[in-house]
């Protein structure tokens, strides 16, 4: 089958190796043709496997699922592998490494540490000293709960709620709405015993809930179109109530 | 040289990894887990439609327990699986899920009352009693006999793992992301680690513990076309392959998804057919009625993926740039049901296709084409996890060959044996490492430690023409034309000795980068050589089987054999300067089976060479049957009766069902 010939496309990405002592940041660009359908996951692993070896990004399901290629695209974070080259008709996509992570190489950021830090914080886990036994029938949860639980269950933790939010940048400490969210969520599961004085706890600072500056770049790119500016709002509504 | 110590090393975070390192942290033990990707990014989270479990909760479910299941997942593995293990694991799935509920899974629940469903292309009212009003409900499954595939929408996968690893943070678990393990320490036929890379600043460390369990996944990226993430590549199967000692199980088993979408092959969930998609050819004709009249698309993923293929092979594919594919319609179950339970279903058609499948008619059918899904084989275990050959090497989830799915795994046995397996094989390996101690030579760590970085520094002095990228990709090809769906002696036979080809190439490279860190193209040239050793396993273990099992199906042998044929393909790789593998056989014994060898139920009839002991064995079980049945025995005493087996904790427990003493 033959293909009508593809436009040619700019892409210029950021590459520096904070860990070599010659590095030192620069765009480089690489010059390629479109295929049909293209997103930058199939773009940069061909300029990885045709124009530049060394060129580090991280992939890992390809499908936004996994949240690994959080990366800015002209300006704005985005999912690499949700971006499809046809929706910017310059032909022209400049990429940097999202903000707010330490980085590894080029493309290349360090969510995890920073997202597994954010969890043990919140301690994002199920808190309950019930002993149940798993033999017996499950404990019965109101099916609109479960689903309000899982809307928020959703999110998969690819930090461009982060990369996006002003008060990050001006608090280096604060939780993010990613963290707040997670907060939100354990609220909302019937099967964690917390308070809302524990939550408190948590998050009642300038670091946590009361810090955000309600800017809301972090719904406006969220992948998961996560409500978060209605459950930011909720989660400080009531524990002002506890200041 | 730095060395790590731990108890417990488990190599891989996925929902298995994860679950067997909270077993053996909640024993006592000092328990590290090192994975790729930060954990909450693993392939697990890519499984989509649900995890099967015989709850028995909802009106379509009732009447399910471990039997039906039991039957089910044998037949789907088309006799291949170990029964044992397939009862190990039915009788453990209610309590995974039950936990997994307790540990924060949103499982969606039963509303009391009635709703709309679509079954079978028809519109149909349910109604849910309201006794079960909360309970976890369950969704339809490709070869299943009752709904019994729990959920939460479309992301449940993600759900679990998210759980899953939350609770391993919980337990202070030692996770360390961005960790490559690349050879295991063994001496004396016994495991004591691995040697493990770096994967940000590249150094080289040894991990020393009692005992080593993989839990890295599947080997989908051996081939091109794939669902599987790209970190799927087999290189926890090829560093136990590389001990020369430990075997792998059944590497030809691979399984086709029918519905991933064309051409990202980005899976659309079995949920889609469970829920009442179908397929349409050319002529918008929905075609599987016409092969399998019975279970129409919801036959077992080998079956409906060759007959979809039969069904281009006759003419009947949408022809596409990327060559012909099936519709897969979605559009008839309303978008009020795709907006609420097949949500990321939609955004993938809409992100990657420019499709709403929620459009009514033509305009909302997604274009869908069977692709690798699923690697049924991997390292081969014991029923406790432990591999046959290698002590203190234990492997779980799909890594593993336990061996329950044999030669084909239906819709949601999946996810669900990662957990299951966790926590079965968990609690084995967390009793092997509290009953074993070691005693090991550092001068022993030492030297697996040099041998691998002298083998990176030979990979970057390499001085050859060829490119590792390109003879990746070569291998890729090959895989999917001639070690496919439809396989054939000549192809096979081709396949293994192109593949020689490549592995002997893999050491005519220039690696550009001499840097150690940060250098992707080195990382691809010590992964791909192991990565064709695996991709030998399976083309020559797919030559050398003659006959048609589950997804291996080959066109030069039509028949299930099982005269010949009833047993595992055992490769292993003694000499590390071998171009191929050494197989072996373990026979399967049918005079243990509680279900002897017989027709599936669905795909071509008459297509069995039956074994002699099959009828003996059948007619020895309808006797206890039978004889039991008279005394007033029960199924329990009935089932332990012909099959006898172990489980740890109290997974031996009776379920407990709604309306069930």
């Amino acid at each position: 089958m033959s293909y009508e010939k593809g436009r040619e496309i700019t892409i210029s990405v950021l590459k520096f190796n904070p860990r070599s002592a010659v590095s030192k940041p620069h765009f480089v660009d690489y010059k390629l043709e479109e295929t049909p359908g293209m997103t930058l996951f199939i773009a940069l692993m061909y300029i990885r496997e045709n124009l530049d070896p060394d060129l580090s990004f991280d992939f890992v399901c390809r499908a936004g699922i996994c949240g690994s290629c959080g990366m800015v695209v002209n300006g704005k974070p985005a999912l690499g592998c949700r971006t499809l080259i046809a929706n910017y008709p310059e032909g022209k996509l400049q990429l940097m490494p999202m903000p707010a992570f330490e980085l590894i190489k080029d493309l290349s950021i360090n969510t995890g540490k920073w997202m597994d830090d954010m969890s043990k914080r919140v301690e994002s886990w199920i808190h309950t000293n019930e002993v149940v036994d798993n033999s017996k029938l499950e404990e019965k949860v109101d099916p609109d709960i479960a689903d309000e639980t899982f809307e928020l269950d959703r999110c998969i933790e690819c930090g461009i709620c982060v990369a996006s939010c002003g008060t990050k940048l001006m608090r280096p400490d604060f939780v993010g709405p990613v963290g707040l969210n997670r907060v939100a969520r354990f609220e909302v599961d019937p099967h964690d015993n917390r308070t809302a004085e524990d939550m408190y706890e948590l998050i009642g600072d300038d670091d946590g809930i009361f810090g955000c500056m309600s800017l809301l770049a972090c719904e406006d790119h969220c992948p998961k179109h996560l409500p978060l500016q209605n459950k930011i709002a909720y989660l400080r509504r009531k524990l002002v109530a506890l200041r | 040289m730095k060395i790590n110590y731990c108890d417990a090393l488990v190599i891989g975070g996925g929902l298995a990894g994860l679950r067997a390192a909270v077993a053996a942290q909640t024993k006592g033990l000092n328990t590290i887990v090192l994975s790729l990707v930060p954990v909450k990014r693993s392939h697990s989270a890519a499984a989509q439609g649900g995890m099967q479990a015989s709850l028995g909760n909802s009106k379509m479910s009732q009447g399910d327990n471990e039997d039906l299941h039991f039957a089910d997942t044998v037949k789907g593995s088309d006799w291949g699986c170990d029964q044992d293990v397939a009862r190990m694991f039915v009788n453990t799935a209610p309590k995974a899920i039950r936990e997994l509920a307790g540990w924060g899974v949103p499982w969606t629940r039963i509303r009391e009352g009635s709703r709309e469903a679509v079954i079978n292309a028809k519109k149909t009212t349910i109604t849910e009693d309201a006794n079960v009003h909360g309970l976890i409900t369950s969704r339809d499954f490709g070869g299943t006999k009752k709904w019994r595939t729990c959920y939460t929408a479309d992301a449940t996968g993600h759900t679990m793992l998210f759980g899953v690893a939350n609770e391993a943070l919980k337990h202070n678990v030692d996770i360390r992301d961005r960790k490559e393990a690349i050879s295991l320490i063994h001496e004396g036929g016994r495991c004591y680690g691995a040697i493990v890379r770096d994967l940000i600043t590249g150094e080289l460390e040894a991990y020393v513990a009692k005992g080593t369990c993989i839990a890295t996944g599947g080997y989908g990226r051996v081939f091109k076309q794939t669902t599987n993430a790209v970190i799927c590549e087999g290189i926890g199967a090829a560093i136990a392959l590389e001990t020369g000692i430990a075997t792998l199980g059944n590497m030809e088993a691979v399984q086709f998804h029918p519905t991933p979408i064309v051409p990202s092959g980005i899976l659309l969930t079995e949920g889609c057919r469970g829920d009442g998609g179908i397929l349409r050819d050319v002529d918008g004709h929905r075609f599987m009625p016409d092969y399998e009249p019975e279970k129409k698309e919801l036959a077992s993923r080998d079956v409906v993926s060759r007959r979809m293929i039969e069904h281009i092979r006759n003419g009947k594919g949408v022809p596409s740039p990327y060559g012909d594919h099936i519709w897969l319609d979605i559009s008839i179950l309303g978008r009020e049901h795709i907006e609420k339970n097949l949500r990321d279903v939609q955004e993938i058609c809409q992100i990657f296709n420019g499709i709403d499948p929620a459009d009514e008619g033509k305009k909302g059918w997604a274009p869908v084409l069977p692709m690798q899904h699923y690697s049924m084989g991997g390292i081969r275990t014991k029923p406790t996890g432990e591999s046959q050959k290698l002590n203190g090497l234990f492997a779980c989830g799909e890594a593993s060959c336990w061996d329950m799915h044999g030669f084909n795994r239906l819709g949601g046995n999946s996810v669900s044996e990662t957990v299951v397996a966790g926590m079965i094989i968990g609690n084995y390996f967390a009793d092997y490492c509290l009953e074993n101690d070691i005693t090991i030579a550092t001068a022993t760590v030492q030297k697996a430690l040099d041998s691998q970085d002298t083998y990176l520094d030979e990979i970057l002095a390499y001085e050859g023409s060829e490119d590792i990228f390109k003879i990746k990709n070569r291998m890729q090809n090959l895989m999917d034309s001639n070690v496919g769906i439809f396989r054939d002696g000549p192809k096979l036979t081709a396949a293994v000795v192109e593949l020689e080809e490549l592995l002997k190439k893999t050491k005519q490279i220039t690696v550009k980068s001499k840097e150690r860190c940060g250098n992707p193209e080195l990382e691809e040239a010590y992964r791909v050589p192991k990565m064709l050793k695996v991709a030998l396993c399976v083309a020559k273990g797919g030559r050398e089987r003659t006959e048609s099992r589950g997804a291996h199906y080959r066109e030069d042998f039509l028949k299930r054999d099982d005269a010949n044929w009833l047993n595992r393909t055992l490769t292993s790789w003694p000499d590390a300067n071998a171009t191929q593998p050494t197989i072996t056989y373990e026979d399967l014994d049918i005079m243990s089976m509680e279900m002897p060898p017989a027709f599936r139920g669905y795909g071509a009839k008459g297509m069995i060479i039956e074994h002699d002991l099959s009828a003996k064995r059948q007619a020895e079980v309808d006797e206890i049957t039978e004889k039991m049945e008279a005394e007033g025995k029960d199924r329990f005493e009935i089932q332990a009766a012909l099959l006898n087996y172990d489980l740890p904790m109290n997974y031996k427990d009776k379920n407990e069902r709604v309306g069930v003493k």
